[in-house]
């Protein structure tokens, strides 16, 4: 079984957000990228579907150069080769024709993705992937098994889950709980500096949607402290100041 | 022409986030000199359908195909690029929602269309064609230059209010064929909590963190959501320990809500918890440490033990 895994290179969880060049670009000083919170719990399932199926796992990326320690760090963690689609992600479809074009060379049973990237949370790259291939696609995908080319899943949905069942090939994109995060030991660390990262240039399209600038919210203006005896105010504030109930 | 709105039912009536998309697509015709077509699939009285025009729509095509009556976002989304073939429409308006997700990014695919997720403004066509957008879970907003020829708009709860009119809307069939392999994933089952309000669309949600304790400890959180007729939610943890279900989650890993009052209680407000409510029209923080980070971020605290202070607000609420 072949497994191929994408991933974003995003901003840590923690950063606070501030723009350059009058607005137009992320200010990358002092950030941190890391991988997609949400590709992590897809790398994490499909390690552990490796271990007991003995599928083969290949990670892609589409950025550049930048983002090869997030690579590298899924090489570490367990993907057994990667690929690097070498453009800046300008948007979702452009990404999603990307992968599309890497998963028509190779024919990828599971194609695993995070839900959504923390960075545009546009949760849509998995989707247009499946369009483009022709097969499904589901996400959220909070449970995933396997039995033989079914796959049976766990899909959250507003205020409540559904139980799915479909065949492979499919595009899944996933999140908690569908598996423990996994962190790099000293041996991954080791042998993912021997294991292949192929960089390969993109297939060309026009961009469809692009980014004007940028801007930060307002900042809140300052808090209204209610002292705890006299929590009924709050009630009072809420219904005749905020006029929100 | 027509601008087309998906709106999506729930339980046979129109979510009220769709009733808002119906009105920003209205907008939208407006501002370009069409008119507004709603798109809706799935079982409802005609009479319901009727009511999209009260929020600005001329045309409803209904889809009734008894296999569309699940929720099903590949099939949805051939049956909606059929209506935008049929309409020639060159924007598309939706909520965002669970089954608007999976249906936009078909969509897009299938009609190689810009799309524009998490929109929170009116297109500005001074120059194009610009919509403004929450991105970094919240952090920031990017303006967004759609380019292709179809562009599809997923409005964020909130974006605007609508304005109802007593107008109703022509209804009329429409049925369009369907694909095959759009039904090849199956429903085995389907959980969900009934009766209760819908997080992603509710007005007002009161939020607990690992403040309350325990599982046990809820009675108090969900007795100030009933009286204020509210959605409940949690932190990370709490939904990691199983305390409540994922489906509560909110936050830079789970939903981004944006009510108009969003209450927090026991909650800290670490950075990832802020980003996926810090859109929230009025945040109030209740929290017995002062020094809890969400105080920054609140319009209304108070520092007290949520235990004492979550019942009294229920009875202030309930005496209103
Ligand atoms: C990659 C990543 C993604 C994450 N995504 C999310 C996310 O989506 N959502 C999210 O919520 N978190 C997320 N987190 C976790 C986040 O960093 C915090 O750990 C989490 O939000 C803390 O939850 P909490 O405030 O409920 O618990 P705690 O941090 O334990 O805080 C509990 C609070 O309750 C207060 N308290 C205790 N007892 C009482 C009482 N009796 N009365 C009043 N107050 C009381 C305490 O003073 C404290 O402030 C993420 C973390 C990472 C690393």
């Amino acid at each position: 079984m072949k497994i191929l895994v994408c991933v974003t290179s995003v901003p840590d969880t923690t950063t606070k957000i501030a723009f350059t060049d009058n607005k137009t670009k992320l200010n990358k000083a002092g950030v941190t990228f890391i991988t997609g919170p949400y590709d992590d719990y897809a790398l994490a399932r499909a390690v552990e579907l490796k271990e007991k199926t003995g599928a083969s796992i290949t990670v892609l990326n589409v950025g550049q150069a930048d983002s090869e320690p997030v690579i590298r760090k899924c090489l570490a963690i367990g993907a057994d080769d990667a690929i690097r689609v070498n453009a800046e992600p300008t948007d979702a479809y452009f990404v999603a024709e990307q992968i599309a074009a890497i998963a028509k060379e190779n024919s990828y049973d599971l194609i695993l993705m995070g839900r959504e990237s923390i960075d545009y949370n546009g949760g849509q790259v998995h989707g247009i992937v499946g369009e483009m291939l022709g097969i499904p696609s589901i996400s959220p995908v909070m449970l995933l098994d396997l039995d033989g080319d079914t796959a049976r899943i766990t899909r959250e949905i507003e205020g409540g889950k559904e139980g799915l069942e479909a065949k492979l090939p499919l595009v899944l994109g996933c999140q908690e709980p569908i598996a423990e995060w996994k962190i790099p030991n000293m041996r991954g660390i080791m042998t993912a500096r021997t294991k292949p990262l192929k960089v390969v240039e993109p297939t060309g399209t026009d961009t469809l949607t692009t980014v004007a600038s940028y801007e930060l919210p307002a900042p809140r203006g300052a808090v209204k402290m209610i002292p705890a005896d006299e929590a009924e105010k709050l009630i009072q504030l809420l219904h005749t100041e905020a006029k929100v109930i | 022409m027509s601008v087309l709105i998906f709106a999506e039912l729930d339980e046979g009536k129109i979510k009220k986030s769709s009733q808002e998309a119906i009105f920003y697509g209205a907008k939208v015709a407006q501002m370009t000199g069409t008119t507004a077509t709603a798109i809706i699939i799935g079982a409802a009285d005609e009479s319901e359908l009727a009511l999209a025009g009260r929020f600005g729509a001329t045309n409803v095509l209904h889809a009734t195909d008894a296999k569309l009556n699940e929720p099903n976002g590949m099939a949805y989304a051939t049956v909606v690029a059929a209506a935008v073939q049929q309409e020639g429409s060159k924007v598309i308006v939706l909520a965002k929602s669970s089954l608007a997700d999976a249906m936009t990014a078909r969509l897009a695919g299938k009609l190689k269309a810009g799309l524009a997720a998490n929109v929170i403004s009116l297109p500005d066509l001074s120059n194009g064609f610009q919509v403004k957008s929450s991105i970094y879970t919240g952090k920031a907003f990017a303006y967004n230059d759609l380019k292709a020829d179809v562009k599809i708009l997923a409005i964020k709860k909130n974006t605007i209010t609508p304005e109802e009119t007593d107008a109703t809307a022509s209804v009329k069939a429409f049925t369009p064929a369907l694909n095959e392999a759009d039904f090849a994933i199956s429903v085995k089952s389907t959980e969900k909590s009934s009766g209760d309000i819908l997080l992603p669309e509710a007005d007002l949600v009161v939020s607990a963190g690992r403040g309350l304790k325990g599982p046990e400890n809820w009675g108090i959180v969900e007795d100030l959501a009933k009286a204020l007729h509210a959605a409940t939610a949690c932190s990370k943890p709490v939904s990691d320990l199983d305390w409540r279900p994922h489906s509560e989650h909110v936050g830079q890993t789970g939903l981004k809500i944006s009510p108009n009052l969003y209450i927090a209680c026991g909650i800290s407000g670490a950075i990832q918890h802020l980003a996926g409510v810090n859109s929230s029209k009025v945040i109030v923080v209740i929290n017995k440490d002062a020094d809890a980070p969400f105080f920054k971020s609140a319009d209304y605290g108070i520092v007290g033990d949520v235990f004492d202070v979550l019942p009294r607000l229920t009875k202030a609420v309930k005496a209103l």
